[in-house]
């Protein structure tokens, strides 16, 4: 696995996002993207054989709880939110100020196989877009790729704000929208040659900027994004596209139900996909992005920005040099 | 997973209603969270409360 890191830093100018995620919860004409019911049932039918897909979310994981030892501050009771078999709250809980830690699924198979794998976990069956929690339960909330499903993310993400306690963190990975860029071009190819036309096979995902800007409308204090791209070698595509189900990861939008596949159309990806993408030793080359989001719930004791115009010093004089045009300084 | 597994009191203390945020109150004879304002029953399974719309039973039927 191939990791390139980048880093974006989340500026007041992120407000514009490309993709509109702001309806509310109920508009299922505009804003319903995804099938939440068929996402679950990809997320039962996964979790009778998670063991064998789950490398993905392990290696998400590590590098989403790693950011926690950079923190000094106590979380005493963390939420798993999405959480498979259980991988975050297993991780949380060599956390020495983590006393206890509750996951949950939209999956009650998954909840009961994460309930298996770490007897005395306290396990719940809850749908991210509509949390069952109180308000200021936890001091700690995250989430390993389970949120990229979620339609409503900033309901998602203000429901979350609210379950966390005053200067709680939140810590959540979501695929970003250049995932499976790959596969995305071999079947369109494979399609427009076949069909003259297109129809939605991969999920929808947030861009980067997107997810700065969402954080900061969720209600979050100091949001950070940061992305990793993560490159995965299959010997071919339908190795991949087996993978992405025992992910539970297949496609779950709503308009793909009215899109027949022609027969062919995947043979025929599959192909271009070997020519376009080979991975020098036979096989193909798949990424998935994947987007961290970090945000605290707000706070008095968190570090703000200065009042506009508050500013006791020149900048020029701290440059030490002088202001060309002051005149145009202000607006 | 027994019969016997109970859900945890410390997730009775931070569960709400997922439609209505509202309090649950807990039927242990029937293994449910009960919640007045939706008129919901959010089932019980093997100690792991089920907060789906979807698996709740009505309470008006």
């Amino acid at each position: 696995m191939i990791a390139q890191r980048r880093a974006y830093p989340v500026n007041s100018c992120c407000s514009h996002a490309r993709r509109a995620y702001t309806g509310p919860m109920s508009d299922a004409d505009s804003m319903t993207v995804f099938n939440r019911r068929r996402v679950r049932a990809h997320r039962d039918r996964a979790a009778a054989g998670w063991s064998g897909f789950d490398f993905l979310k392990t290696e998400v994981v590590g590098r989403l709880v790693d950011r926690l030892a950079d923190i000094k501050r106590d979380f005493r009771i963390a939420l798993d939110l999405g959480c498979h078999g259980g991988e975050v709250a297993q991780a949380l809980a060599a956390v020495p100020s983590i006393a206890q830690v509750v996951a949950t699924d939209l999956s009650p198979r998954f909840a009961a196989e994460a309930a298996q794998r770490m007897p005395g976990l306290p396990t719940v069956a809850a749908d991210e877009e509509f949390l069952p929690f109180a308000e200021g339960s936890f001091d700690l909330v995250v989430s390993a790729l389970s949120l990229h499903w979620v339609n409503d993310l900033p309901g998602a993400l203000i429901q979350i704000r609210r379950a966390l306690k005053p200067d709680g963190l939140f810590l959540g990975a979501i695929l970003g929208g250049e995932t499976l860029f790959e596969l995305r071009r071999s079947l369109m190819e494979a399609e427009m040659g076949l069909m003259g036309g297109l129809s939605p096979r991969i999920s929808p995902m947030a861009e980067v900027r997107d997810a700065g800007g969402l954080l900061q409308r969720a209600g979050f204090a100091l949001p950070v994004v940061d992305s990793d791209m993560l490159t995965v070698s299959y010997p071919h595509a339908f190795r991949l596209i087996q993978d992405l189900r025992g992910m539970g990861e297949t496609n779950a939008v709503l308009a793909s139900r009215k899109a027949m596949s022609p027969s062919g159309l995947f043979t025929q990806a599959a192909e271009r996909y070997q020519e376009l993408y080979p991975d020098g030793d036979g096989g193909i080359e798949a990424s998935f992005q994947v987007l961290y989001l970090a945000g605290w719930a707000p706070d008095e004791s968190q570090q703000k920005p200065l009042r506009r115009g508050s500013a006791k010093l020149r900048l020029a004089d701290a440059l030490g040099t002088e202001e060309i045009n002051p005149l145009r300084g202000g607006n | 997973m027994s019969d016997t597994a109970k859900v945890d009191p410390k997730l009775l203390e931070i569960l709400v209603c997922p439609l209505t945020k509202g309090p649950l109150s807990y039927d242990a004879q029937r293994q449910e969270l009960i919640s007045q304002q939706a008129r919901l029953a959010y089932p019980i399974r093997d100690g792991i409360p089920i907060m789906l719309v979807d698996e709740a039973r009505s309470l008006d039927d």
